[in-house]
């Protein structure tokens, strides 16, 4: 049913679909006085690094990108740890309540964590008083946060890749006289490992896209802030600066597409498992 | 399956540490924040008594009744409930129509379908956000500058962001633009899944290409399409980001606001903590409902958990 036109469709859909991306790099790369024509032309011939130059230098931009790359990474670490042992138990053990923890576990992906600003901001308010380094205006508080929501989604689709691997490999470990914690760790963690991979990226992205809890928890200090919150501060009412918003954006989308690029194919299949449920 | 008392005994003790630390980040940081949510919803909570200068005064249901009668909130809510399905059918439609054209393309073409797609997925909200304001851009923006050049003059200079509509429109193209690969890559793998020999069979039978993709393929793929659909009403019944920046902040006068967002600013820019709470709680039960459905969808197609 191949045929000369669904190609075409499909390229003219390819172009589509990239041409955001496209011209943002563009725009990223164009010299001032390209960007401020009311002429977009949609290439270049005098490519610069200048806006990138403006963004980094003259906004702190270094710093904002560091801070979400530190949070980004402290989620990945405790979500790969924190979800296997979930999904191991959840999957490989025999015990009352699982269900309802299963049924738990997909509700809370429902869960509108938008609204829990308003308890958390008061929270993260309160726990300062005691442990600052957990309080408002630090980093501590956003990774908890970022894990925490993470967690169901990732719990949930790691279950399948955990459930994939054959309950003979436990028996025959058990009799080479491996314990249950150096069978989870020395053969279900690496079996695991294209599943884990695909769960960071999806717990890294959380993280490194969260704009409203960054927001609403470091609401005033300049030092803390991550990317999110960095690019709304290029964004002015009046004059915008379209080739530094532009830089600002590219730099933060080059991390995500290079950890999507490198995991497609795990990031599919996991996917497609924790659609099935 | 009959599993022994004492493995069960076993296995629970083990399951309780295995899942002590998530447990306690869950409840902790979801669980127990709700609760609260749904406490403060009942106070008069504004900045006085946010800061201890005053005391907080208990108002039972009346930020309910209030909001009820609050005609802005009967629109928000109306534009949130038709905002999300202008996204979700929107995704449904270009994610399932693309799966379709990829399953019939050649291997080249589909896979710079297949990179674009998964770069517009990669693209964090915000940065998605601003591209597509910068390509609508009044004066700068390449849209703009193409109408004129087909002959819509009348565009040149035109705000695609003043008009209520067209605001939510722009807003609406990008989120379909991001969240469309999703429906595309569950779709392709569902076509893909299904066996040749059906529709070689069909074909033999002499069904028409119509009466194979509505009487074949439709049919095999239809639990797939229900739970793409869900997941994204969820997703984007929850929008915040986008129209946060796009609409800066909720449109001229609130009018792009949807609930999330306007829980928001009642919260942290009017600083009416309880009423916030209380849009909160409207949003929680709206998508428990969802929830049900979902769960009674899939224990009807043979989930079990």
């Amino acid at each position: 049913m191949r045929s000369r036109i669904s190609d075409v469709l499909c390229v003219v859909a390819a172009i589509l679909v990239a041409l955001p991306l496209y011209w943002m790099v563009l725009s990223a790369l164009k010299p001032a006085g390209e960007i401020q024509s009311a002429d977009p032309r949609p290439w270049t011939f005098a490519p610069t690094l200048d806006s990138f130059r403006r963004v980094l230098d003259v906004q702190g931009f270094g710093q904002y990108f560091l801070n979400s790359a530190l949070v980004a990474v402290l989620v990945v670490g405790g979500s790969i740890l924190l979800s296997f042992l979930s999904a191991v138990a959840l999957t490989r053990f025999r015990f009352r309540g699982r269900t309802v923890l299963l049924v738990m576990l997909l509700v809370a992906q429902m869960v509108p964590v938008e609204a829990l600003t308003i308890p958390l901001f008061f929270m993260v308010r309160s726990v300062g008083d005691v442990a600052p380094a957990f309080g408002l205006n630090e980093l501590g508080p956003l990774v908890l946060v970022n894990l925490a929501f993470s967690l169901p989604f990732a719990i949930w689709m790691l279950r399948g890749f955990v459930a994939a691997v054959p309950a003979d490999l436990e028996e025959a470990a058990a009799l080479d006289g491996a314990s249950r914690f150096q069978f989870t760790w020395r053969v279900l963690f690496p079996l695991v490992a294209p599943g884990l991979v695909a769960t960071s990226v999806l717990s890294f992205i959380h993280s490194w896209n969260d704009f409203l809890f960054a927001r609403t928890l470091i609401y005033s200090s300049t030092e803390n802030r991550t990317l999110p919150q960095a690019l709304l501060v290029f964004y002015k009412p009046d004059e915008q600066d379209w080739g530094a918003i532009m830089a600002g954006s590219t730099l933060m989308t080059i991390p995500v597409l290079i950890f999507f690029v490198l995991v497609q194919r795990h990031l599919v299949s996991g996917l497609a498992g924790a659609v099935k449920g | 399956m009959t599993v022994p008392r004492q493995r069960t005994r076993r296995d629970g003790r083990a399951a309780v540490l295995y899942l002590a630390p998530a447990a306690v980040l869950l409840v902790g940081l979801m669980a127990y924040p709700l609760f609260q949510l749904a406490q403060i919803s009942l106070y008069d909570y504004n900045q006085p008594q946010a800061s201890g200068a005053e005391p907080l005064r208990f108002l039972a249901f009346a930020n309910y009744a209030e909001l009820l009668t609050d005609p802005q909130f009967w629109s928000v809510l109306l534009a949130t409930v038709l905002f999300a399905a202008v996204c979700v059918v929107g995704s449904l439609l270009v994610g399932g129509a693309l799966a379709v054209l990829a399953t019939r393309a050649r291997p080249i073409p589909r896979m710079l379908l297949f990179l674009a797609a998964l770069g517009a997925w990669a693209t964090p909200a915000m940065a998605g956000s601003y591209v597509w304001l910068f390509l609508f851009d009044q004066d700068l923006g390449l849209v703009n500058e193409v109408l004129a050049g087909l002959g819509f003059t009348g565009l040149e200079g035109h705000s695609w962001t003043f008009d209520r509509f067209s605001a939510f429109g722009l807003v609406a193209a990008e989120i379909i633009w991001c969240s469309f690969p999703f429906v595309m890559v569950t779709m392709y793998a569902g076509i893909k899944a299904i066996p040749s020999e059906v529709v070689e069979a069909a074909q033999l039978d002499g069904a028409s290409w119509r009466r194979i993709a509505t009487g074949v393929i439709l049919p095999i793929l239809k639990p797939l399409i229900v739970i793409a659909t869900i997941q994204s009403i969820i997703w984007d019944f929850k929008i915040f980001t986008q129209i946060y920046v796009m609409t800066g902040g909720g449109g001229v006068a609130g009018r792009n606001l949807v609930l999330n967002v306007y829980a928001y600013q009642k919260a942290f820019a009017g600083e009416e903590y309880g009423m916030g709470a209380a849009i909160g709680v409207v949003m929680t039960v709206l998508l428990l409902l969802i929830t049900v459905i979902y769960l009674r969808v899939q224990r009807k197609s043979g989930w079990q958990p």
